[in-house]
């Protein structure tokens, strides 16, 4: 009975949904190792169709990346006896420590402030300040020097236009993470649209973690923070004994 | 080649941080300080969160004072006694070091914090050193040498309880002015990241009248034990040393400390005492302009716990 319930369900999903996304990415995880420096992820895939494409307005992609949110705090550095000291403050409650949109053209364009509002497309949707007015005045320029300072440091990004598409049926992205990349699970999100409204989503999962040696060095610092403290003693009396003596010997 | 450092967070050029440790090394082994001074607000330049900076700073300086401290034992350079004294004060100062930075972090000053102490130490440090250095270099031109110095100028430091003999440094004076100097010493190294070697020494010379020769390796000897606390401490407590950076440091430092050696041994103590004074003073006045100009962005955002 629930088997042919969940089959009849398969069959009417196509039927609701003229378009599906088809995706793939170019890999599913990253591997933080000791020579890591970026990384550069392509996101591709086709959109499904049982009718010939409904009539209206030119199909739009959006490809969204979204690194782990942590709560943050945003300090205003504001002149107090004559040196520059950190003065006002307010807290985000929930802020993506990487979000990139890449889309087929500009966002205004191919995007409704509805359904930017529904699904939290924009980065700004995706932000979580609630209750912030209170903490300070000008409230909304902190969130403003948020989105500034994580853009400048390459950490929030807009790419316009630069998914492609191509018969209105592939499409294709490369989305580059940059070197600062914060460990976790990196949700890439796809919309399909037309007429500036969401017809279909799909969600997938890179999963960023750190290897190797990197991840070996982490987890003592966390796990066994008394034992990693005394170890990189050890490291530096051996380095520091070992270059004088070695010095010596070179002298002789 | 570039390298992700696991607990930075940062993926840096290894040879710049092999080279930045050279020339520190380098001047260390040539002024014969520790260097912590210089290594960690270089390493603010190039990135390296102020928290991660200090630890890390910590972590190498043991290092190069291990390297050291071999050679003043060789010498017979170390008071034990004083050593241990001073090392007394300084892990109780480097536990209210590692405390107070704690909470200035939270408090999200840390970074004035420490920029405040760098300025006002070093430039203290550097000024009374040029002045110092500047003074004897004159007298040394003029011709009828140097003023004879007394060994032992009594003072209220010997009328002080808990008296002790200290018999390398050749003192019968109270324990309670070397406690006091090995705990300032011990906070500034929690909250610098510097050994602290830059307050040691002249504190040792002017305020107990240690004799020269057991000043160098006897700092060195505390400054190890200091900075070892400090290191597990900020390990335990923030989680800030970052093992792969520090081992980076360390090899390019004991190198350029070697060599450095060689170069500081040719120049006379005047010249080395003036360079140095100056080379401290530009560090404070480097920081002090970050300070007083406005900076470009106002605005800084930091991750908080939940």
């Amino acid at each position: 009975m629930i088997r042919a319930l969940a089959l009849l369900m398969l069959l009417a999903l196509p039927a609701t949904a003229q378009e599906v996304i088809v995706a793939g990415m170019s890999q599913n995880r990253v591997s933080i190792t000791a020579d890591f420096d970026g990384s550069e992820i392509l996101i591709y895939g086709a959109v499904k169709r049982d009718a010939p494409a409904p009539e209206g307005g030119p199909l739009e992609v959006i490809v969204t990346v979204e690194g782990p949110s942590t709560p943050v705090a945003v300090r205003r550095k504001d002149r107090v006896a004559g040196i520059w000291v950190n003065n006002a403050s307010v807290r985000v409650d929930s802020a993506p420590s990487f979000y990139a949109v890449a889309t087929t053209g500009p966002l205004d364009h191919i995007l409704s402030d509805i359904d930017n509002l529904r699904y939290g497309i924009t980065v700004e949707r995706v932000i979580r300040a609630i209750g912030i007015a209170e903490e300070a005045d000008q409230a909304g320029e902190f969130v403003l020097a948020l989105l500034r300072v994580r853009t400048n440091e390459g950490r929030y990004r807009v790419l316009e236009g630069k998914v492609e598409l191509t018969e209105e049926t592939l499409f294709r992205s490369d989305v580059v993470l940059p070197a600062n990349l914060t460990e976790g699970e990196y949700k890439v999100r796809l919309f399909l649209l037309r007429d500036k409204r969401v017809i279909a989503s799909q969600e997938r999962v890179i999963g960023v973690r750190k290897e190797g040696l990197e991840r070996f060095v982490f987890n003592l610092s966390r796990e066994q923070p008394l034992v990693y403290g005394l170890l990189s003693l050890v490291l530096a009396a051996l380095a520091g004994w070992g270059a004088s003596a070695a010095f010596r010997l070179i002298r002789v | 080649m570039q390298l992700y450092l696991p607990i930075a967070e940062v993926s840096v050029n290894a040879f710049l941080i092999l080279g930045l440790g050279g020339i520190v090394g380098f001047l260390s082994g040539m002024f014969g300080v520790g260097g912590g001074f210089l290594i960690t607000p270089l390493l603010f330049f190039i990135g390296v969160p102020p928290a991660v900076a200090v630890a890390t700073g910590a972590n190498q300086v043991v290092a190069s004072s291990i390297s050291g401290v071999l050679a003043q034992l060789r010498r017979k350079g170390v008071d034990f006694a004083m050593g241990g004294v001073l090392l007394g004060g300084g892990v109780v100062g480097s536990a209210l070091g590692v405390w107070v930075f704690g909470i200035m972090t939270r408090l999200g000053q840390i970074d004035l914090f420490v920029q405040l102490s760098y300025v006002i130490f070093l430039g203290l440090i550097g000024a009374m050193m040029f002045q110092e250095s500047l003074r004897s270099l004159l007298r040394a031109r003029k011709p009828g040498g140097a003023p004879i110095r007394r060994a032992h100028v009594h003072s209220w430091v010997h009328g002080l309880p808990f008296k002790m003999k200290f018999r390398a440094s050749g003192l019968y004076i109270s324990v309670i002015p070397p406690a006091l100097i090995g705990a300032a010493v011990g906070f500034l190294s929690a909250i610098m990241g510097v050994g602290g070697g830059f307050i040691l020494v002249p504190a040792m010379i002017y305020l107990l009248g240690m004799p020269t020769k057991v000043v160098i390796g006897t700092s060195l000897f505390q400054i190890i034990f200091v900075t070892s606390f400090t290191t597990v401490a900020h390990a335990v407590n923030s989680q800030t040393v970052d093992m792969m950076l520090a081992l980076l440091l360390i090899l390019g430092g004991v190198v350029g400390a070697q060599l450095g050696t060689r170069v500081g041994v040719r120049l006379k103590a005047e010249q080395l005492r003036i360079l140095l004074s100056l080379l401290v003073l530009t560090v404070s006045i480097r920081i002090a302009v970050d300070l007083l100009v406005r900076p470009s962005e106002l605005y800084s955002v930091a991750g908080v716990l939940p």
